[in-house]
């Protein structure tokens, strides 16, 4: 168990022969093999931001905690606060800090009842999240079930919705399709949630192993199209939503990964984990914050790319080419002095870029 | 496998391929295994004409989606060209590479340089290890 994923033999999903009969190019992502594309990313980008698009997230691992002091555990794990969530069915999204503030993971976190809440942390940070909730979790009344028994699939685009409402019975279609933004449903053995990583409205669906092919192919008679990883990179990116370990880790506070809206200060007494750390923080200002960039110029930004501004440097942590907007984006971590436009070092050259707040592009829209 | 590079084209190991024009030029791109691998090409930095490159040196750079790849000189010589269209079409790389994609002509320091590269079965031979 202590070895490291990327030296064992890559694992596989249930969607995994469906990815080499779509001609899904398969890479080993954090321990699993998973199709990076189907042929052209950035027609895949095209699918969901224009249309409809499925993912295989199987590697993502759903977590359900049941017992008396689910609640209370979970506002002590948690930088948001779960006691937000009041109707069932209703997900939060958080970040999960170390003492010093430092993001452990950040995770969506359901409200099933009030004995039962249910967690998707990332596959990449599997082992270290487990080790980390089990430490944490030993002062209190509560069982964790790993649920490995399920394969996920996320829906999404414009057309998702009635796409996959389309593979329903009609009594089961009801109540999915009525499912308000960020609230999920379960439906017989499957979870039903309107969330998603790409900007777009959509699914995400909890799926036994055993029936997820069968899901998989439903979907695509109803004209929903494989995505692969590398379309999820760049959707996510030009939604301004988060990768971890690329754009925060344990190093990093929410503060400085524009993640302060995630963090409930409220109730002052509320004694979650990095709660002293980042009041600290908070008091003494943060040096660097998690910015937009848009190249003005020719080129394409990428990851650890240098970023020259009055006040400093500062790196790129995200950057790619935007097939929604025809332009590089990325995301950085400046100075927070710094506003309007930098400069970001491509190969020796200093080319100009646009300093804005993400997202670049929401339904379908651009922002900027 | 058959193979799928043109036999009356010269190769590189780093994916280049190389036309003789029969004037002491050649015209140079990436081969369809090239593009493949490099996914949906977004930005292509091109060399400059009259720009003096020796054998293997670092001339441009061909961005895709996923990442960064440098492009070589195959041989020493003077670009004498350079495929404009690129700029505004750099997918012309993926869709068509041994023909509209193409990416930049030289005029070569010794034509008889070429036989020092592969043929399409040798570069065929090289992408199978």
């Amino acid at each position: 168990m202590s070895e490291s994923s990327q030296n064992q033999t890559p694992k596989r999903t249930p969607l995994y022969e469906k990815h080499l009969k779509a001609d899904g190019k398969m890479v080993n992502f954090a321990g699993w093999d998973m199709p990076i594309n189907y042929g052209s990313q950035v027609k895949e980008h095209k699918q969901v931001r224009e249309d409809a698009g499925m993912f295989d997230v199987s590697h993502m691992v759903v977590l359900d905690f049941k017992g008396n002091d689910v609640k209370k555990f979970l506002q002590h794990l948690l930088a948001n606060d779960v006691a937000k969530l009041k109707d069932p069915g209703k997900a939060l999204y958080s970040a999960m800090l170390n003492e010093n503030g430092g993001v452990i993971d950040d995770l969506i976190v359901y409200y099933l009842a009030d004995d039962f809440y249910r967690m998707v942390v990332n596959a990449a940070t599997r082992e270290n999240d487990l080790k980390w909730i089990e430490k944490v979790a030993a002062d209190f009344d509560l069982t964790l079930t790993e649920r490995d028994d399920l394969a996920m699939i996320a829906v999404q685009g414009p057309n998702a919705r009635d796409k996959a409402n389309a593979t329903l019975s009609e009594s089961d279609q009801k109540l999915v399709s009525g499912l308000k933004p960020f609230f999920g449903v379960q439906i017989g053995d499957s979870f039903y949630a309107r969330t998603g990583y790409t900007g777009e409205d959509g699914y995400e669906i909890m799926v036994p192993n055993e029936t997820a092919a069968e899901l998989w192919d439903k979907l695509l008679e109803n004209g929903v199209e494989p995505i692969g990883l590398g379309a999820r990179d760049t959707l996510r990116l030009e939604a301004g939503m988060n990768l971890y370990g690329t754009d925060m880790d344990e190093s990093i506070s929410p503060l400085a990964a524009a993640m302060g809206w995630t963090i409930a200060w409220e109730p002052e007494d509320r004694d979650f984990i990095g709660r002293a750390a980042l009041q600290k923080e908070k008091q003494n200002g943060s040096k660097e914050k998690l910015v937009g960039l848009v190249l003005e110029d020719k080129g394409v930004l990428r990851g650890h790319q240098k970023v020259v501004t009055e006040f400093g440097e500062g790196e790129i942590t995200s950057g790619s080419f935007s097939p929604s907007l025809g332009k590089a984006i990325a995301f950085a971590r400046i100075p927070t002095e710094a506003k309007e436009s930098c400069q970001v070092d491509i190969r020796g050259k200093l080319l100009t870029c646009r300093i804005i707040k993400p997202p670049f592009v929401r339904n379908g829209k651009s922002l900027i | 496998m058959s193979n799928e590079n043109p036999s009356d084209l010269k190769y590189t190991k780093t994916h280049e391929w190389v036309r003789d024009n029969g004037d002491g030029t050649v015209t140079i791109g990436i081969t369809e295994h090239a593009q493949e691998l490099l996914g949906d090409v977004v930005f292509v930095e091109l060399p400059e004409v009259e720009t003096t490159l020796t054998e293997e040196e670092n001339c441009g750079v061909i961005e895709s989606v996923k990442a960064a790849s440098d492009m070589y000189a195959p041989l020493a010589g003077e670009v004498t060209e350079v495929n404009e269209e690129l700029d505004g079409e750099p997918e012309l790389i993926n869709s068509a590479p041994f023909g509209e994609g193409w990416i930049f002509s030289m005029k070569l320091n010794d034509i008889a340089d070429l036989d020092n590269l592969l043929s399409a079965d040798e570069y065929e031979a090289e992408c199978q290890e």
